[in-house]
């Protein structure tokens, strides 16, 4: 399988404070890639990162076949280029449906005079339909998306990253505040997801991180301290030093 | 018998001249005016300058009267006895005369026998430039200094002189260098000798005194000249070429017509003026008058009414143009000869040179006190902006508040200083409780909406200000500076700075310290920088968020109140002076970076050097100096969105 | 829940979708009627002149809230510019009414010389009559176009279109947002008008532009026929654009510009190029704020650079939020709502109140009054006076369960703004 994005060598610090120093990170086209870390290990700088949010003071990001750079585009022309994110907290369009909220995700041109003659067709509210019905929503379409449950909103978003059809998907703790019942079909979007692309959870929860059964990536200062299966990285000394020694 | 006669006639004489007689004839005064008494009562500008200069040199202390009296026309001669009296007239016919010697009334007489001396302004010229003398030598310092200052004024040819002669004997230093330094000045005017004038010219070389630059200016006066070759003359000053900025085409060619080289143009009024005087029977020059309605047409009627002979022929562009190319045009030196004129020239050049950075640091200064006078008024805002989040557009309506309240306390106090002192603490009080309350009632309940925040405030604002024009009316309210801060501190003719700009730029400073003391020092600014990085962690470890966030905007409200009392002193105390500082508060703030005290220091100064360096540009117009300021910032944001002092990374979102 | 949520919905026509829009242009429709009826012109001479002159320059303040609205309710850039494309629109057309006007009369007076004018003399007389009052002569350059009504009328659009899109380029591209990006408008307002009161602006300085209420060439038309023209235009004009703000919030478009008021990041982490959409709403409310003020300032008779200068502005925000953001309706009303009753208490129609120690007089205290009750509304009523008709037609389909605390009033970018 071919590599879709490839980090390498990249570098951030505030004000001196090294938030990301010198990582390097690969995930391929097709894969479920766990991130683990304590706080401040710079898991959601990295995401920052790779959507465009923060620029790197050095390294080079290259995502895709072609091996074009992310460094030089906006927010909005990395998610366009199939890059989705999904926040940590539930960051849905509260005053708007349900319906509304994945309209405005699904894949379609996102310039202005576009959506402005954008009508949308039969297809478009089947997929609309379909996904929600994916995120167990499909009753909920008229409903504001304020109205939602805290799991709700987190599968709506993830339901709007879907429709999205990005090729690399970004999620930041998925399961925070959520049911076990809610956890498991959790875990079972994404594994579903990563069969046709590439999705990078961030999570601290290591019993979550094991039912995704995945590689595993352990970030801690800024850099990868391991990498490898779950129980790999568990049985790392450096690992269990970083979560358990101090 | 001899002796008896004439003794006799002696008394006859006495009678018949009562009021001669009583007169002091041997008086040394009399005396020396009887010596010169051909030239006094003759009265001729060209003759009476050794009388003059007699009277000047004799050291009598009567003279200084004798020739006020004589200037003032108050001196008389009395025709029998040829003695000088002083006179007042009482009526047509009578005068009451005077001693010349000690000023004693003789008495009231007939004025027939007596002749009025009328010197001409000549002559009271000359009587002036030897009382100046007189002046410039007088035992008290005070009047020595007056007759300097009178000269300064009003300088004469004559005065050199008198001031070159008063020089020896000056034991006042002050005065002497005050002297020394007039008399270089009028001998660059008054000189005879050019290189005496150019001498004084160059020690005058880099000094920075407005009346060196009054001096030599009309000296280096000039005169436009044109020629059709340019003259081997020494005093040309410079070539200049039509259409140059300083010679435009049409005043190049008005000179040609001037100084009779060219012949006339004629303007559009004029042409109109006399084709409508030929107009003939529906036309002019056979051209239909319908026809005339531009200017071509109209060019070519008068050119044929100049065919005719009817008017005269005028100028065509190609003759303009051939006469302004055949002609050289050049300036002459017209206020000095060449030589004194072009010393002149160098010496004020170097003046200029210096005068110009002079200037800068004038500048400077200026753009100092207006960027603490921005600084005083941002840096209530830098609190309640920069450190709480919160914007308060009535923040300007709390610096009126604190003016407003220093002008009661004026009204109740009458001693300036007292009043002011009293008045600080108290216009803290009043917007403290006013910020307080404001934040109770509002801002409180609408945290973390800051838009709303924008607009309620805005919505006090607009009341604040009405209601202080309903209570205090439209006009502008002096709030007076006490006498110790009048003036300025002068530093040369260019470099000066009144000594309020330099108390607001204190209070500046102090604020500067008392903020930096009451955030890094105190419990208060612990608490407050704890509850502004995270409420709720503050609020668990037992600091009340709510009275930190009051407590830190009545301070902020505070120091507004006292940024008033100041700026009331600087400018005028009105409803809308709030207003006026609005907007370059938040510029200030936002341009220096928010949350960053020092951000705010950076960006008043930036604001304030702008605007200052702005007008410089364009003195005329302080309403463009503004609205390009504002250009600039807008700008300037553009580029530095988080102003000059950002904070980056985690630090900047929480 | 029930079928019609599987359905594919079928898109009803606009005014169905928004009930709003049929009713409000009903309204509309017989509110001019009712004025053509009661007119001096065209009906029976009910009401001055002077007072259609007021409701159509009431229709014009309604379509720049309109235009407000939309920037602000409905996709959270609270602009403090919106007033100056106002004015800009008012000093575009008020250059060729003056410039006509005075060329007619300067023609007219030539006309009995004994030689024909020639441009030139024409031009140097308007000059002379429009420059006089500031010291000058010549025409200014930027007045080279005021002789061409459609050139003029371009302006209109053109000239605020052109400011709001250099002005939101730059302020949207360095990522600009919140109170930030208001008092960036703020100060550009007032650049604006500092600009203006200049005496060599080129447009009068503090004079403005005057006698704007004459139609040049149409001396003989009587005022109360010319004023009825102008609420026509006028209430075109606000149809017109209510409709078109309808269509755009109502689709897709109106739901991503929600989107961006309510979360920009997000909008932007979506694939959105937020900041085109900014723009494009900006400049095309800045148009419409530029269309209203060509309408209003005839009415208005004078235009003068007092009528740019940032409180304009902020009373349009007021106007606004009185009436209620976020909803189309809410803007007219709150214009309409606080325009006319400022009239009635600034003409001195209000009675004074006596309170035995001293008397409100209300020209006074009406500001002070105004101030207040803003306050009031924005902490007790954020939803205006729009607000007032969700308690009587409450929309079932949503319950509001989060009360205020949605929407403009309350999104999510409130966190960003203040923490920034």
């Amino acid at each position: 399988m071919s590599t879709l994005l490839e980090v390498s060598g990249v570098s951030v610090s505030f004000d001196g404070f090294k938030a990301i120093n010198n990582l390097s990170f690969q995930i391929a086209e097709r894969e479920l890639r766990a991130v683990i870390g304590p706080n401040g290990a710079g898991k959601t700088t990295f995401m920052d990162i790779i959507t465009g949010k923060t620029r790197p003071d050095e390294g080079r990001v290259i995502y895709g076949d072609k091996g074009a750079s992310l460094l030089k585009l906006s927010e909005s022309r990395i998610a366009q280029a199939g890059i989705g994110r999904k926040f940590q907290r539930p960051t849905v369009f509260e005053d708007q449906s349900v319906r509304d909220n994945l309209m405005i995700a699904l894949k379609k041109k996102r310039g202005p005079f576009a959506v402005l003659a954008f009508r949308p067709s039969a297809e478009d509210h089947a997929r609309v339909r379909e996904i929600a019905g994916e995120i167990g929503l499909n009753t909920a379409l008229a409903r504001k998306a304020g109205e939602l449950s805290h799991g709700q909103k987190q599968w709506l978003e993830i339901g709007m990253l879907l429709v999205q059809e990005p090729k690399l998907l970004l999620v930041d703790e998925p399961a925070a505040g959520m049911t076990p019942a809610e956890r498991q079909q959790t875990t079972d979007i994404l594994r579903e997801a990563a069969r046709t692309r590439a999705v990078v959870v961030v999570e601290h929860d290591m019993e979550f991180v094991r039912r995704l059964d995945c590689k595993v990536t352990v970030l801690h200062e800024g850099s990868v301290l391991a990498e490898g299966s779950l129980d790999h990285v568990t049985q790392n000394e450096k690992v269990i030093e970083v979560y358990l020694g101090r | 018998m001899t002796a008896a006669i004439r003794l006799f006639l002696t008394a006859l004489f006495c009678l018949a001249t009562l009021p001669g007689l009583t007169q002091d004839a041997d008086a040394p005064i009399q005396r020396l005016l009887q010596e010169h008494r051909e030239v006094i009562s003759e009265s001729s500008r060209r003759t009476i300058g050794p009388a003059i200069d007699a009277l000047a040199a004799s050291g009598l202390p009567e003279v200084r009267d004798v020739l006020n009296r004589w200037q003032a026309k108050e001196m008389w001669l009395n025709q029998g006895s040829g003695l000088f009296v002083f006179a007042e007239e009482i009526d047509r016919d009578t005068i009451r005369i005077f001693d010349v010697a000690d000023g004693s009334e003789i008495g009231t007489v007939a004025d027939n026998g007596y002749e009025q001396l009328k010197p001409n302004s000549g002559i009271r010229g000359l009587i002036g430039a030897a009382l100046v003398q007189f002046q410039l030598s007088d035992p008290d310092p005070v009047n020595r200094a007056r007759g300097l200052d009178a000269i300064e004024r009003d300088p004469e040819a004559s005065h050199l002189e008198a001031l070159r002669r008063s020089l020896d004997g000056e034991a006042d230093q002050t005065i002497l260098a005050r002297k020394m330094r007039l008399e270089r000045l009028l001998t660059i005017r008054f000189g005879q000798t050019d290189a005496e004038r150019i001498a004084a010219i160059e020690s005058f070389d880099g000094d920075l005194g407005v009346d060196v630059r009054a001096a030599l200016n009309p000296l280096v006066a000039t005169r436009l000249d044109a020629a059709e070759a340019l003259p081997d003359a020494p005093d040309i000053a410079r070539v200049l070429k039509p259409g140059d900025d300083d010679l435009p085409r049409d005043l190049a060619y008005a000179h040609l017509v001037e100084v009779g080289l060219a012949k006339p143009k004629i303007d559009r009024a004029a042409k109109r003026a006399a084709l409508v005087a030929n107009i003939d029977a529906g036309a002019v020059a056979g051209v239909q008058v319908a026809s005339l309605d531009d200017e071509a047409a109209r060019d070519m009627a008068y050119a044929a009414l100049a065919d005719q002979g009817v008017v005269e022929p005028v100028a065509t562009e190609a003759e303009t143009n051939a006469a302004l190319a055949t002609h050289v045009f050049f300036e002459r030196f017209v206020g000095a000869p060449p030589a004194v004129a072009l010393a002149a020239q160098d010496v004020l050049s170097g003046i200029e040179a210096k005068v110009g950075l002079n200037q800068a640091l004038d500048l400077g200064l200026d753009a100092i006190s207006l960027g603490s006078i921005y600084f005083l008024a941002a840096i209530g805002l830098a609190i309640t902006f920069g450190v709480m989040g919160v914007i308060n557009m009535a923040h300007g309506e709390f610096i009126m508040m604190g003016a407003y309240t220093g002008f009661l306390v004026q009204q109740i106090v009458p001693d300036y200083t007292l009043s002011i002192l009293l008045a600080l603490p108290l216009a803290f009080a009043v917007t403290f409780t006013a910020g307080v309350a404001m934040e109770r009632l509002v801002i409180r309940h609408l945290y973390h909406r800051p838009l709303e925040t924008l607009l309620a405030t805005f919505g006090i604002s607009i009341a604040l200000q009405q209601i202080a024009k309903n209570i205090f009316g439209t006009q502008a309210r002096p709030l007076t500076s006490p006498a110790w801060l009048d003036g300025s501190l002068v530093i040369n003719d260019i470099v000066s700075i009144s000594y309020i700009r330099i108390a607001i730029f204190v209070l500046a400073l102090l604020f500067l310290a008392l903020f930096l003391l009451v955030m890094n020092r105190t419990r208060l600014g612990l608490e407050v920088r704890a509850v502004t990085q995270n409420p709720r962690m503050a609020a668990s470890m037992g600091i009340n968020p709510d009275k930190i966030n009051m407590l830190t905007f009545g301070f902020g409200s505070g120091i507004a109140g006292i940024a008033g009392v100041a700026i009331g002193l600087y400018a005028k105390v009105t409803s809308e002076m709030g207003a006026d500082y609005i907007v370059q508060s938040f510029m200030t703030v936002v341009v220096g970076g928010v949350g960053n005290i020092w951000g705010t220091l950076l960006g008043a100064t930036l604001v304030g050097t702008l605007q200052k360096g702005i007008e410089w540009l364009n003195p005329s117009n302080t309403l463009a100096a503004q609205t390009y300021m504002i250009l600039f910032i807008i700008l300037f944001i553009q580029f530095r969105p988080r102003g000059i002092i950002a904070l980056k990374g985690r630090a900047a979102e929480a | 829940m029930s079928d019609a949520t599987l359905a594919t919905p079928r898109r009803p026509p606009l005014a169905l979708r928004y009930p709003s829009v049929l009713v409000f242009l009903t309204l509309l429709a017989l509110f001019t009627l009712g004025v053509t009826i009661l007119s001096e012109a065209f009906g029976i001479g009910l009401i001055s002149t002077s007072f259609v002159k007021t409701l159509g320059k009431t229709l014009c303040l309604c379509l720049v809230a309109l235009a407000m609205d939309l920037v602000w309710g409905y996709c959270g850039i609270l602009s403090l510019g919106h007033m100056a494309f106002f004015g800009i629109g008012g000093y575009a057309i008020g250059m060729w009414l003056m410039y006509e006007r005075t060329r007619l009369i300067v023609v007219d007076s030539l006309a009995a010389a004994p030689l024909p004018a020639t441009p030139q003399e024409i031009s140097d007389g308007v000059a002379a009559q429009i420059f006089g009052v500031v010291g000058a002569s010549e025409l200014p350059p930027i007045w080279a176009f005021a002789h061409s009504l459609p050139i003029q009328l371009a302006f209109v659009v053109l000239v605020p279109g052109l400011l709001a899109l250099v002005f939101g380029w730059l302020a949207f591209r360095s990522r600009v947002t919140g109170v930030y990006l208001s008092i960036l408008t703020q100060a550009m307002t007032l650049a604006l008008s500092l600009h203006l009161f200049q005496n060599d602006s080129g447009l009068r300085g503090n004079n403005g532009l005057s006698g704007l209420q004459n139609l040049p060439g149409l001396d003989a038309v009587p005022q109360s026929t010319v004023s009825m023209w102008f609420f026509w235009g006028s209430a075109a004009a606000l149809a017109a654009a209510y409709i078109l703000c309808a269509w755009i919030v109502s689709g897709k478009f109106g739901s991503v510009i929600r989107a961006i008021r309510d979360d920009e990041a997000r909008v932007r982490f979506l694939g959105y190029p937020v900041e085109t959409f900014k723009l494009f709403i900006f400049t095309l409310t800045a148009v419409l704020a530029g269309i209203a003020g060509a309408l209003y300032y005839p009415q208005a008779g004078i235009v003068n650079p007092a009528e740019i200068a940032p409180i304009a502005s902020i009373y349009l925000a007021v106007w606004v939020a009185i009436g209620g953001r976020g909803r189309l309706y809410g803007a007219v009303i709150g214009a309409a709502f606080v325009s006319l009753l400022s009239t009635w208490f600034t003409g001195g129609q209000a009675p004074d109140i006596d309170l035995g120690f001293y008397t409100i007089q209300w020209v006074d205290w009406w500001i002070v009054l105004l101030g207040l009750s803003f306050v009031a509304v924005t902490l007790f009523a954020p939803k205006g006076i729009g607000g007032l008709v969700d308690i009587f037609f409450i929309d079932r389909r949503s319950p509001d369960r989060h009360g205020a605390d949605l929407g403009p009033d309350a999104g999510a970018l409130r966190e960003q703004e203040a923490e920034k």
